[in-house]
């Protein structure tokens, strides 16, 4: 694949340019503005029906923008259609021919623009030497297991050389283990053949291993953009705070602010936190404070305070621990220390602590429900 | 458990001999020689019927016709069905109601007003055509070919509404996504998936179009199709010619349903993986037996083998010898009433008057007047239930 490419690697890159899109009164997606670039894996994260679904849509041709511009490798889409852009979608349910064999289904977008059929079936070959699964051609789709298809489905989308390759939550269906798995291989093929993926997904273990970048998504509108671990350790937004990963959330009120540190005031205490998204509080005016569950440490100095532990989830490696402090249950996440340590049993009293760089202090906005 | 076993087969009998039994007499009665189609009593084993059905001028014109008009109702029903079915599968779901309620609606209309309507509508744009034009369109094969089209499209769009409810849009996405135009995202993603429903709904529109009468006898004008020819003949009278044409139609039938069934299984076998290991598919030879076009080829075979040793049989000796024997029977009876009448005569001295016609002997004994012993032989009408009448000389 890379060898048949030109030296000057082409701009495979994808621009928003102010995107709405809107159903008569419901806007699916509000004023996306945003750019991909060439060659990266990017994901976008969110909550079932918030949008990234027809974003998805909108850039590979099926439906059009209300407003704002779509442009692949810096050309305007307007009026291309799915089938002229240099795009290639995996649905979520993969959408593999049935009536036709494995090789067929990845030859077909070669079958379309003309290839005689000796040469399809060679480069078929090729595609399945690459996904590791060679001499299935002949096979009928439905033969195949669920990560089989998967890569069957990559292998087709990848026949003629797409610029970018969307996936439409393409790993929903797979068990828990192949999903891992995949993972990992969808990550080592997109550095194989250096296609920019943009990637849909509401599970983000899959957008945080996996992306360069990750644009969490909220009711149409983009919420934040960035490099996973920023997006984990410096949230933007109380929706981010608290749909990436797990997260405790304390109200209070802001009593002072410096430069980018502040002080709650909530009604466990008054605690230092980092301000996120370098915003200017007044006191008096409410905020959120979000620590995540492994950041809340016994025994830590700064922000301490008592909580009694109320009951625990042992899950192996961590064990889960549920804290209450008066009105608030916070969550405490300890690795098993094995038979050497012990957490406590119910109702013993915690001192619990956390640093304040570790904290996020957050407008007071939308908190995304528990699944 | 035994009782409901008991009452399950019972349940099971008469189900099959309500549903079969009629064929089954219908396929005896094809092989008696009795003038009337019936199975009792047995007269001669014969297979003039099929002679006498193919012989029958009419009904084969008529047939000719059906064909000609069958085969222009599928290639335009088909389509148009189809086209329909896609229709309402991109419409959204308010306007599919409505529109699905329109296309729907001939079926729902009598074949009566459909045919009227039919010949009036096209009568008015032939006469304001004109000329040639009139003449190729106001005739019984184009009019009977619109005319059915009209509610037998309706069911090919069932058939299609059907099985486009089990088709993935997404497959079609998919493909123009890969690359493909509208037109060969059609021909070579969905026309396959369709494939099977474009055979059903072929089949089907051809069979309805075949037996339609309702809408046909009107269209037809002059014209007339196998049904409309068959209908015009029952109302003369039946003959067991009609018990032949059903015997080959369930012969077809029968074909056709092995044959199919040959298909499904080989498919089926091929498909669960168990023609791998079966050793019935690893022998050429049983391989090459189940092969549907060869279980085809040796049903059809069979079909040719018996109706050319049926169309070398003779039953004329016998019929004769059953005609000798209903001439005598009669002779016999007319003696009978001949010697009874006499003796009434010379015993009472007065005349009975003979009852004429009509009921024959049977209210005989309400007059009360007429102490018969024995009711007088009946003449014609429908006395003796058909069995007693004299079979005319035959016509040949």
């Amino acid at each position: 694949m890379p060898e048949t490419s030109p030296v000057n690697s082409p701009d495979r890159s994808v621009l928003l340019d102010h995107v709405s899109i809107r159903f008569g009164n419901f806007t699916a997606v509000d004023n996306a503005n945003l750019k991909i670039n060439s060659g990266e894996f990017f994901s976008f994260l969110g909550p079932s029906g918030c949008g990234k679904t027809t974003l998805l849509r909108c850039i590979s041709g099926f439906s059009d923008p209300t407003e704002g511009r779509v442009l692949i490798g810096a050309k305007d889409m307007k009026g291309v259609g799915p089938n002229k852009r240099p795009t290639a979608l995996i649905f979520q349910h993969l959408a593999l021919f049935p009536l036709m064999s494995v090789a067929d289904n990845i030859a077909f977008p070669l079958e379309v623009r003309g290839v005689s059929k000796k040469e399809r079936r060679r480069k078929a070959e090729e595609l399945l030497d690459m996904i590791a699964l060679p001499g299935i051609g002949d096979k009928k789709v439905s033969e195949l297991s669920g990560g089989q298809k998967q890569r069957v489905a990559i292998a087709r989308a990848l026949a003629v050389q797409p610029d970018i390759l969307l996936l439409d939550e393409p790993l929903s269906a797979l068990d828990l283990k192949l999903r891992q798995h995949m993972r990992t291989e969808l990550r080592a093929i997109q550095q194989q053949v250096g296609v920019t993926f943009i990637y849909i997904t509401h599970d983000q273990g899959e957008a945080l291993t996996m992306s360069d970048r990750v644009a969490v998504m909220s009711k149409g509108v983009i919420e934040q953009v960035g490099a996973p671990d920023q997006i984990y350790n410096r949230p933007r937004s109380s929706f981010v705070a608290s749909f990436v990963g797990e997260n405790n959330a304390l109200k209070g009120v802001v009593k002072r602010q410096s430069e980018d540190m502040a002080a709650l005031e909530t009604p466990m205490g008054t605690f230092e936190a980092r301000v996120g998204g370098g915003r200017k509080y007044k006191p008096g005016d409410e905020a959120l404070l979000f620590v995540r569950p492994e950041q809340l440490v016994p025994g830590q100095a700064e922000n301490a305070f008592q909580a009694t532990l109320s009951r625990q989830e042992f899950e192996g490696a961590t064990n889960h621990v549920f804290a209450r402090a008066g009105d608030t249950e916070l969550r405490v996440s300890m690795v098993n220390a094995g038979l050497a340590g012990s957490v406590g049993s119910k109702g013993d009293t915690l001192s619990l602590g956390f640093a304040p760089m570790n904290a996020t202090i957050l407008p007071v906005g939308q908190i995304a429900s528990e699944a | 458990m035994s009782r409901a076993v008991v009452f399950g087969g019972a349940y099971a009998i008469a189900f099959f001999s309500f549903l079969f039994g009629p064929l089954i007499i219908m396929v005896i009665t094809a092989f008696n020689s009795s003038k009337f189609p019936r199975v009792v009593p047995w007269e001669c084993f014969t297979t003039g019927w099929f002679a006498e059905l193919f012989g029958n001028q009419r009904l084969m014109d008529g047939l000719l016709n059906s064909v000609i008009i069958g085969v222009g109702v599928v290639a335009l029903a088909v389509p148009i069905g189809l086209a329909g079915a896609l229709a309402l599968s991109e419409l959204p779901s308010k306007l599919r109601a409505t529109l699905y309620t329109v296309l729907i609606l001939p079926i729902l209309i009598p074949g009566v007003v459909l045919g009227i309507s039919t010949i009036v509508l096209w009568g008015q744009i032939s006469r304001g055509l004109g000329g040639a034009v009139q003449a190729g369109i106001y005739n019984g094969y184009f009019l009977t070919i619109v005319g059915q089209i009209t509610f037998v499209s309706a069911y090919a769009m069932l058939v299609f509404i059907a099985r486009l409810q089990r088709f993935d849009a997404t497959q079609t996405e998919a493909a123009l996504d890969l690359g493909a135009t509208p037109g060969q995202a059609f021909r070579k993603i969905l026309l396959p998936f369709m494939a099977p429903a474009i055979g059903s709904a072929a089949f089907i529109t051809l069979l309805a179009s075949f037996e339609n009468y309702n809408t046909t006898v009107f269209t037809v004008l002059s014209e007339s199709t196998f049904t409309t020819a068959l209908a015009s003949k029952v109302r003369h009278g039946t003959d067991p010619s009609l018990s032949a044409l059903a015997v080959i139609i369930i012969t077809i039938t029968l074909v056709g349903a092995l044959t199919n069934e040959a298909v499904q299984r080989r498919k089926e076998a091929e498909l669960g993986g168990k023609a791998s290991r079966s050793p019935l598919y690893a022998n050429p030879v049983t391989r090459a037996l189940t092969h549907p076009g060869v279980v085809f080829a040796i049903l059809v075979a069979i079909v040719a083998t018996v109706s050319y040793i049926g169309s070398k049989h003779d039953s004329s000796v016998c019929e004769a010898a059953i005609l000798q024997d209903k001439l005598d029977r009669q002779a016999e009876l007319r003696a009978a009433q001949k010697a009874k009448i006499e003796a009434q005569e010379t015993e009472q001295g007065i005349t009975v008057p003979k009852p004429e016609g009509g009921f024959g002997g049977a209210f005989g004994g309400l007059g009360g007047a007429a102490p018969t012993p024995a009711a007088p032989k009946p003449e014609g009408g429908f006395g003796g239930a058909f069995g007693g009448i004299a079979p005319p000389a035959p016509s040949e």
